[in-house]
């Protein structure tokens, strides 16, 4: 079983109180050549509760924050995450904070880019260390099976294509941001070739980079498409249908309603007495939860009280984030969006991110 | 032909209040200071409204999480409301099925 260097999607975490460059820098990221993710938050707090929430490859701060300030978020990440790449970016110009910055571990010490070529100089220099991030670490070769491979995959969000030979007979799956779009073999396509595929059970794999042209085929989400998978195999028999299940361990649902377009956080509270609450990206969880609770209980009572039926969803802007709420037999649920989207968007994207919570 | 008549001219007694249109504005202590909803509106419930609202943003403060504007959609009302100095204008919309 052999792999080729697959083109793994770095992770970005830029952190700066100004929302105007956080916006222009969170667009011109994402062209990188290695196509980051990029993530944004506009706190120190917030960038710490994002940390926590899920690995990054690399971390870009702002010096002069309130509250939290720069430095104060590069001794914290320093000492939890030493693996993190960090580059500060700032308009401090004083040669004493490139120095306690440097002292620290950063890997880069800029300062905000004042013109086209500056901006330009930036942005290679960001693309250049997400590269050699991505050719370091460890190499190895194991014996995976398809179901682990694609798991792995799916969770990280990559864009691949997965090439499996068996025999003669060679299939390919195509994944696009964490989903499965495609699968071919022999004359088969879509589901179907991805189940003939997922039924081989032994052969060799290669990781190309992915094909963005791919027409999609699956719609189903990939967690559905392999425990379905893994129930008619264990239906069947299969001699290796018996630990299947327990490989089978979807990613928590929360996290898989993050990579809904613009989500910055989301916070669920969970039905019956207990309330267990469970949050990705967000600083004081607690207080929101307390918070989202009450507001869905009053406006549910007030729709109630005015007869106009049962309420579908609040959404609620600000310049810095946008949040929208809305309760299910599963429980309650509080998503943050980006404060670029547009009330509409927010609304739209919350129905969808109901419908996969629901499902 | 008389029979005819009586159906189509019946009177519906029990007719169900429509719902309101218009807005109304609030100060930061729950007190509304203008309205253009219909004078048949009843007050109390304006102010209840009113008093969610109000409740929703400064609970949105004290969580570190400032909002200026709130939408609630309910199948045929949407109410929308924008933060003012600690009031607030309330937007009542009637929702009706889009056409096509």
């Amino acid at each position: 079983m052999g792999s080729t260097v697959a083109t793994e999607r770095s992770k970005i975490l830029l952190v700066d109180d100004d929302q105007d460059f956080l916006e222009v820098y969170w667009e011109i990221l994402k062209t990188l050549p290695s196509g980051p993710g990029v993530h944004t938050a506009s706190t120190g707090a917030r960038a710490l509760a994002m940390l926590e929430s899920e690995p990054f490859n690399l971390l870009i701060v702002d010096l002069n924050m309130p509250k939290m300030d720069g430095l104060q978020v590069i001794a914290i990440a320093r000492r939890k995450y030493p693996a993190l790449r960090v580059v500060v970016w700032t308009c401090i110009a004083d040669e004493q904070f490139r120095a306690r910055a440097y002292g620290m571990g950063v890997d880069q010490y800029w300062q905000k880019p004042a013109s086209e070529q500056e901006r330009q100089h930036f942005i290679d220099s960001i693309g250049s260390l997400l590269e050699r991030e991505a050719h370091s670490g460890f190499r190895g070769v194991q014996s995976k099976s398809l179901v682990d491979l694609i798991q792995l995959e799916c969770l990280s969000q990559n864009s691949t294509t997965l090439k499996i030979c068996q025999g003669a007979e060679t299939g390919k799956i195509w994944i696009e941001g964490g989903e499965i779009f495609e699968a071919e073999v022999d004359e088969l396509k879509g589901e179907a070739a991805f189940r003939k595929i997922l039924g081989w059970k032994t052969g060799n794999f290669e990781l190309q980079p992915g094909e963005h042209t791919k027409q999609r085929a699956i719609f189903s989400s990939y967690q559905a498409l392999l425990l379905e998978i893994a129930q008619e195999m264990d239906e069947a028999g299969g001699p290796d249908g018996s630990g299947l299940n327990t490989r089978l361990d979807a990613p928590s649902p929360l996290m898989s309603l993050t990579r809904f377009n613009g989500v910055q956080f989301v916070l669920s509270v969970g039905p019956g007495p207990k309330c267990e609450t469970k949050s990705w990206g967000l600083e004081a969880p607690d207080h929101v939860a307390e918070w989202a609770q009450q507001s869905l209980k009053d406006f549910a009572a007030l729709g109630d009280k005015l007869h106009v039926g049962h309420m579908q969803q609040m959404t609620a802007l600000s310049p810095a984030n946008h949040v929208a709420l809305a309760g299910s037999p599963k429980g309650e649920l509080c998503v943050g969006f980006r404060s670029n989207m547009k009330s509409d968007e927010v609304r739209e994207t919350m129905r969808n991110i109901l419908v996969k919570w629901a499902a | 032909m008389g029979r005819m008549k009586n159906i189509f001219r019946r009177k519906f007694t029990g007719q169900p209040a429509k719902l309101p249109s218009g807005a109304f504005a609030l100060d930061r202590d729950g007190k509304v200071v203008v309205s253009t909803l219909p004078q048949n509106f009843p007050q109390n419930e304006m102010k209840e409204i009113g008093a969610r609202v109000l409740a929703f943003f400064r609970g949105a403060q004290q969580a570190q999480m400032p909002l200026h504007e709130l939408n609630v959609y309910y199948p045929t009302l949407k109410v929308t409301a924008r933060c003012l100095r600690g009031g607030a204008i309330i937007f009542l919309s009637p929702q009706t099925l889009p056409k096509n």
